[in-house]
């Protein structure tokens, strides 16, 4: 026999952000605990609003499956005495069992005989076991709890009731004094308190009291009253999705309208109007056929359409007091200049011990003077750079980017074209914060590019200076992102810089200002390997297996774009059968000296022609590896010419001899050719797969 | 309905629902919340219900009475409930319907709002509560006070009383909001924002402050010695507000603002700890009453 069942956890107004994982862990928890009970079901699905999350599951059978279990014992040979009886161990293991020694039966287990029984597990009825889903809500987690009142329990917000139904039944349970009930309420303003008279009927119950349980039914419902004010008024309602997402859990039962404002508001910067339309007022902005933002908003109340003149009043009269704010900005701010915004940045802070921004922005000048010689920019590429690097924060301090701190950079670029400055220069103060998310945009110009990549770099180097090196989840300043977002660009404009010189620079240029640095190799050291671990989870990404990104990134990432090259060239060669003498070549070599140091070569030493091939083979190589253009291709090449004389060199000469010189001057020609064969890659920690 | 009913009407509403009706306090502050009525009280197991009206100073916000929307004062109607009630988000509703305004013509939403006032060492959960898209009022369950935790928790409740009024009387500009008959907030506070403003900008004398400071701070910390929370804490609302002074007129260097801002909270925190001492010292006479 099976019955539906139903809970409720009625809320104060969940934060919108968490109902959607919140619904989800509702979901996840709820099938394993049944199924961890045993208890059959044939659906279960799960509501949220921004006032609940419930869970309905139908055909909840009445009681466990009940199941026979097989108990292992101790072995046969300690179960049984010499003359064959049983022992202490074995009545005491069917008394422990609830059984007897006639239920022991014996069975082979991985080559050995054991005893068993067999155990009977009757079902109890599900009635019995339902209120501990009070653990179940207990163990929802939330991005950030509280307590309230007098109660320990932290949880997103207050729990204010408890629906908890068993067919007819009510299912009791009690939380925070709390107690379970058939009572829910309705929508807070247009519903009432109500009882549930079967699970079944909740979501139909729910909705005669203004309440959309249904998440994405919420969400069709603003979708349609948008398309149908889309074609009513002839415009265009681009959809943010997370926006929508939010005004969904933001509300009960949704109601869509449209608003106004004057026109004359339209002659401020469209992102300064969008982000006071959307991020400050959740309203999504409105455009004409052609695409250019209208005077509209669109708003998502939550109720029906009664009074809805008054609320859109209400909503129109708070929209035009941030745009008449923004406007007053926006007049107010081009009354200045760029110096006066970047005399202003001497005052704000950057980080308590890298000093001002204006600090950081001295130092961006003279990393980019840097890195512009590294590219071989053209003078006047390099001039723009460098005032690019000059003004790139000046915004920051403008009232503008006070008000709307999420428009840093778009303001600038606004402001710095107004100014009259070089449009590139403009467009590098806007580019130089992307990309903003893993895979966010990357700057479109040269010098965007480069202020982007001298600013994250200050910021990683210094950050891990001080001592704010991220930790497990803990990372305030987004240094792995920006580190990221480095290798990214990089890789993007297949620049041929090593990030260890980067961070050498960018380290050196700290410890010119005012920034005291303790420990300077071991914070070298920290962030070399902060990078590298960014590179091997790039690497992965790009799908490079990760023996081979430990052979490549061994030691540094140097170039990333060629070490990228070298692993996915590794990545073929290593199912290459033509590849495996130079290989086994080359990894007989790296193993022979893992435990011997450098030290000088003698010719004068060598006593077979084998020796000395091999030696004049090394040095035209190493010399010619001096001067490659890092191809990952022609490089392997190069380095693979040695792997005749190699061979040839094994095949006619012991290296361990008894005579220590010749024996130690084998082994330091070795050593060299290994250290070069390393600036390759590490080639013992391939697994090489191919035929034998 | 004008400003003075307003506050009436609150004043009545809360004092039925057993607040203690205080007055505003007397040392300026920048918040409501900074009145010890709020900071001190929050702290501890005692239960405490007030509400009162706080003029808040922000000589930062000061436009010498040109902006329709910022002043150097403002004025906050603060509730405090200890513990916070199971019903508090249906107290606070009904307070609005009693300002006239009917749920049912409006959209009131609680949208997610945390709160923390690093100066304080202060930090709570909750919502700003939205009237048709205007945040009207701040919603917060204390959960940290002068680096304590709060137990039990306090709700908070901060109506922004202008803003409020600008709805409720349909105006664009506060200095047009009555504040009772034939006087409108331009009568009363015009002239004290635009000279407050032209004060706290031009003609402020920059040594004295900072050598006020200085001495607040150290009259402060004798105090607090002594075991005198409430004097003590008196200093520090005025080194508050003489470091608001200052940094407003920009004379403090960003260096010296988070060394200014470490010596505030670190005084309230020693404050904070102090005044829970001393009520656990009284035996925590409020606690005993309740249970009479």
């Amino acid at each position: 026999m099976t019955k539906d069942a139903l809970f409720e956890i009625g809320l104060e107004e969940l934060p919108a952000r968490f109902i959607d994982d919140a619904e989800h862990q509702l979901k996840e928890k709820t099938a394993a605990w049944l199924k961890g009970l045993r208890i059959p079901f044939e659906s279960l699905t799960t509501y949220s609003t921004p006032r609940r999350l419930a869970v309905l599951i139908t055909g909840l059978s009445e009681e466990q499956t009940t199941i026979e279990e097989e108990v292992k014992g101790p072995a046969e040979k300690i179960a049984k005495d010499e003359s064959g009886n049983w022992t202490k161990a074995a009545i005491g293991f069917t008394k422990g069992q609830g059984k007897s020694v006639e239920d022991i039966y014996i069975k082979d287990y991985k080559g050995t005989a054991y005893i068993y029984v067999k155990k009977r597990i009757e079902g109890k009825p599900t009635k019995e076991l339902l209120p501990d889903f009070r653990d179940i809500i207990t163990s929802i987690t939330f991005g950030k709890n509280m307590r309230w009142g007098t109660h320990s329990l932290r949880y997103a917000r207050p729990i204010r009731w408890l629906v908890g139904l068993f067919g007819f039944e009510i299912i009791p349970f009690e939380i925070v004094k709390v107690l379970s009930s058939n009572v829910t309420y309705g929508h807070r303003f247009l519903g009432e308190k109500v009882i549930i008279d079967a699970p079944a009927n909740y979501e139909e119950i729910m909705n005669q009291q203004y309440v959309m349980v249904d998440a994405q039914k919420r969400e069709a419902f603003i979708l349609q009253g948008i398309q149908e004010l889309e074609q009513e008024k002839s415009i265009q309602i681009p959809v943010d999705e997370d926006l929508l997402n939010e005004v969904r859990n933001l509300v009960e039962y949704p109601h869509v309208f449209l608003g106004e404002f004057e026109n004359e508001f339209l002659a401020i910067p469209e992102e300064v109007l969008i982000t006071s339309m959307k991020e400050h007022q959740r309203y999504f902005p409105v455009r004409s056929q052609t695409g250019e933002l209208l005077p509209y908003f669109v708003g998502v109340r939550n109720g029906n359409g009664d009074n809805l003149e008054t609320v859109i009043k209400g909503n129109e009269k708070v929209l035009r007091a941030r745009l008449s704010d923004a406007a007053f900005f926006y007049d107010e701010d081009r009354k200045q200049s760029i110096d006066f915004y970047l005399s202003k940045l001497e005052r704000v802070v950057f980080q308590e011990q890298l000093g001002t921004i204006h600090d950081k922005v001295n130092r961006l000048i003279s990393l980019t003077k840097h890195i512009s010689q590294c590219l071989a920019l053209s003078a006047d590429d390099m001039e723009k750079a460098l005032r690019a690097a000059e003004i790139c924060k000046f915004d920051l301090t403008t009232s503008m980017v006070n008000e709307f701190t999420e428009l840093q950079g778009v303001i600038g670029e606004k402001y710095a074209r107004f100014y009259g400055e070089d449009h590139i220069v403009a467009q590098a103060v806007r580019e130089h914060y992307l990309p903003k998310q893993a895979n966010g945009d990357f700057p479109e110009t040269v010098i965007g590019t480069i202020i982007s990549i001298v600013d994250k770099l200050d910021t990683i180097t210094g950050c891990i200076a001080v001592g704010l090196l991220p930790t497990g989840s803990h990372d305030p300043y987004g240094l792995r992102r920006q580190a990221i977002g480095i290798l990214k660009m990089v890789h993007q404009n297949k620049w041929h810089v090593s990030i260890e010189e980067l961070i050498q620079l960018a380290l050196t240029v700290l410890t010119e200002s005012t920034v005291q640095i303790s420990e300077k190799e071991s914070v070298a050291v920290n962030i070399q390997d902060f990078f590298l671990q960014r590179a091997a989870y790039l690497f992965k990404e790009a799908g490079v297996e990760q023996d081979i990104t430990q052979a490549v990134l061994h030691e540094q990432i140097g170039d990333y774009e060629y070490s990228l090259a070298k692993a996915n060239l590794l990545s073929l060669k290593r199912n290459d059968d033509n590849f495996k003498p130079i290989q086994e070549a080359f990894v007989r070599v790296l193993n022979l000296v893992q435990k011997s140091e450098a030290s000088e070569v003698n010719p004068n030493l060598f006593e077979t022609e084998s020796e000395k091939v091999l030696y004049q083979k090394f040095c035209t190589v190493e010399e010619a590896y001096q001067t490659t253009s890092r191809n990952a291709e022609k490089d392997l090449q190069l380095l693979g010419q040695l792997a005749t004389p190699i061979h040839a060199f094994f095949d006619h000469n012991m290296v361990m001899v008894d005579n220590i010189e010749i024996r130690n001057n084998r082994l330091a020609l070795l050593y060299q050719i290994a250290t070069l064969i390393k600036r390759y890659a590490d080639l013992t920690k391939i697994e090489w797969k191919q035929s034998f | 309905m004008n400003i003075q009913e307003m506050i009436l009407t609150l004043q009545k509403y809360w004092s039925e629902h057993n607040c203690i009706l205080m007055q505003a306090y007397d040392v300026e502050k920048g918040a409501g919340t900074m009145s010890p009525m709020t900071l001190l009280r929050s702290l501890g197991p005692e239960p405490w219900n007030v509400a009162y009206v706080e003029p808040s100073r922000r000589p930062a916000d000061g436009r010498y009475g040109e902006n329709p929307n910022r002043l150097y004062q403002h004025h906050q109607f603060q509730v405090i409930m200890k513990p916070s009630p199971d019903n508090i988000q249906e107290l606070y509703l009904a307070s609005l319907e009693k300002l006239g305004i009917d749920p049912l013509a409006h959209d009131i939403r609680f949208v997610e709002d945390n709160w923390e006032n690093p100066t304080l060492g202060a930090a709570g959960l909750g919502w700003e509560v939205w009237l048709d898209g205007m945040e009207i009022t701040q919603f917060t369950y204390f959960q940290q006070i002068g680096g304590l935790e709060a137990n039990p928790v306090s709700v908070e409740l901060t109506y922004g009383i202008e803003r409020l009024a600008s709805y409720i009387q349909d105006q664009e500009n506060v200095f047009d909001l009555e504040w009772t008959k034939g006087v409108t907030v331009r009568d009363i506070f015009f002239q004290p924002e635009y000279e407050h403003s032209t004060y706290t900008f031009e003609t402020s004398n920059t040594e004295m402050l900072f050598e006020l400071f200085t001495n607040y701070e150290r009259e402060a910390k004798t105090t607090m010695e002594k075991g005198l929370v409430f004097p003590a804490y008196d200093y520090v609302l005025k080194c508050s507000h003489t470091f608001n002074l200052l940094d407003a007129k920009g004379v403090i260097s960003v260096t010296e603002r988070t060394g200014y801002i470490t010596r505030i909270r670190n005084l309230a925190r020693g404050i904070a700890k102090a005044y829970v001492a001393e009520r656990e010292r009284l035996g925590f006479p409020m606690l005993k009453k309740e249970e009479q």
